[in-house]
């Protein structure tokens, strides 16, 4: 291999009297400081590939239709609507917002999929649908964790739809009364 | 005793089998990165627990950073879809673009981020200007002034025939308004299905999906 036959360990042989000494030189060279760098450099490469690549979330929009026979036919009682608001607050109600906000609830991210879950587990899986409203102020990362959590509660049926007036002055005014800013 | 004497052994570890394996090491690292095309634009996608890889191919790539600003750009493979797409720019907003930015356009990733009036400057600057000067952005949150519904009919007649993979690739911090003009200019030209680039996130335990990927998985065995 890389070792070259010298003269063992780079001693320095003791010639007979009366001989010149030839000073013999090593010539092993150390390579611990090689393997240093080489480590370096792969812990460099390995901090700069990236193995994982980028996930495609799919997403299907339904059609706006006007006639209101082609529209989805939910039963009011198995709809659950989160509003997502800005500072990643979420209100929620279900069914029909009543005329004073009674019936709209805090949540926030991390529990959000309780929400969820209890609100399936009590209704008909044909008649359970979630909308989704967020208002101007949320941030686009709201809106793709709350289809990711649609994804791992298996909800099968929701839809994101444009908040109205109405739901927007309540969902300020709620936060403006919180104190969020 | 001076008769017995215990052989020294020498404690010079030869390392040159540990470079080798370095180096080994380090060529594979090497030739696994791929270089990536330098980006004009940083964004933060979040995460999700989708599994679906991005594809690379085909691809009409639709970016929003954390400003709300929107991006327009396509796959380079499609040489020829690009020069269709220019060209009906170029008649339906009667832009009077010449031959040279037109080429500009196939020739690069084509990655259009300003309104159609600097469109033709935008086209000349050389690329690696781009990243100096400040692009506005598509203008999309205007319902009467969504530029991004001509680039999507564009590139939608240029991808007849063949399958065309619509993707959105948002920042975290961008506000709604953008994604939402976005999805507008979509559903004018009904294209009804895209997908959104999110970094791979795992699937929590004992959630209903995670129950549904075992079910799933126990009965392809």
């Amino acid at each position: 291999m890389a070792e070259m036959d010298t003269s063992s360990g780079g001693g320095h042989h003791k010639k007979g009297p009366g001989v010149k000494k030839s000073k013999k030189l090593s010539t092993r060279v150390d390579l611990t400081p090689m393997v240093d760098l080489g480590f370096l450099l792969i812990t460099f490469f390995i901090f700069t590939t990236t193995m994982s690549q980028p996930t495609a979330m799919h997403l299907g929009l339904p059609k706006d239709t006007e006639k209101p026979e082609e529209q989805n036919k939910v039963k009011e009682s198995g709809v659950l609507t989160l509003l997502l608001g800005k500072a990643d607050v979420i209100y929620y109600y279900e069914g029909q917002l009543a005329p004073d906000a009674g019936n709209l609830k805090t949540t926030g991210f991390k529990d959000i999929r309780d929400v969820i879950l209890t609100k399936k587990k009590s209704t008909n899986p044909s008649d359970f649908v979630v909308v989704i409203k967020p208002d101007k102020e949320s941030r686009y990362k709201n809106v793709v964790d709350i289809l990711d959590e649609m994804l791992i509660n298996d909800v099968k049926r929701y839809a994101t739809v444009d908040i109205s007036d109405v739901e927007f002055m309540v969902v300020q005014k709620t936060q403006e009364a919180a104190g969020i800013k | 005793m001076p008769k017995v004497k215990v052989p020294r052994k020498s404690t010079n570890i030869d390392m040159t089998a540990m470079c080798d394996v370095a180096f080994l090491l380090l060529s594979f690292f090497i030739l696994a990165t791929k270089t990536k095309p330098p980006e004009v634009l940083t964004v933060e996608t979040p995460s999700s627990v989708s599994t679906r890889v991005v594809p690379e191919k085909d691809v009409v790539l639709i970016s929003i950073d954390h400003e709300g600003r929107v991006f327009f750009s396509l796959s380079d493979n499609n040489k020829e879809q690009k020069l269709a797409i220019i060209e009906s720019i170029d008649k339906a907003r009667n832009l009077g673009l010449t031959d040279a930015q037109k080429k500009a356009f196939g020739k690069s990733n084509s990655f259009i981020g300003v309104p159609f009036s600097q469109l033709g400057s935008f086209l000349l600057t050389p690329a690696d200007d781009l990243k100096k000067i400040k692009m506005d952005g598509i203008p999309v949150t205007d319902s009467i002034n969504n530029q991004l519904v001509d680039w999507m009919l564009a590139a939608k007649s240029a991808f007849e025939g063949k399958k065309m993979e619509l993707l959105v690739k948002g920042d975290n911090n961008s506000k709604y308004p953008a994604f939402q003009g976005t999805i507008a200019a979509f559903k004018r030209n009904d294209l009804m299905k895209f997908s959104m680039i999110t970094n791979p996130e795992g699937v929590p335990t004992g959630s209903e999906l995670s129950k549904a990927n075992r079910v799933k998985s126990a009965a392809a065995k």
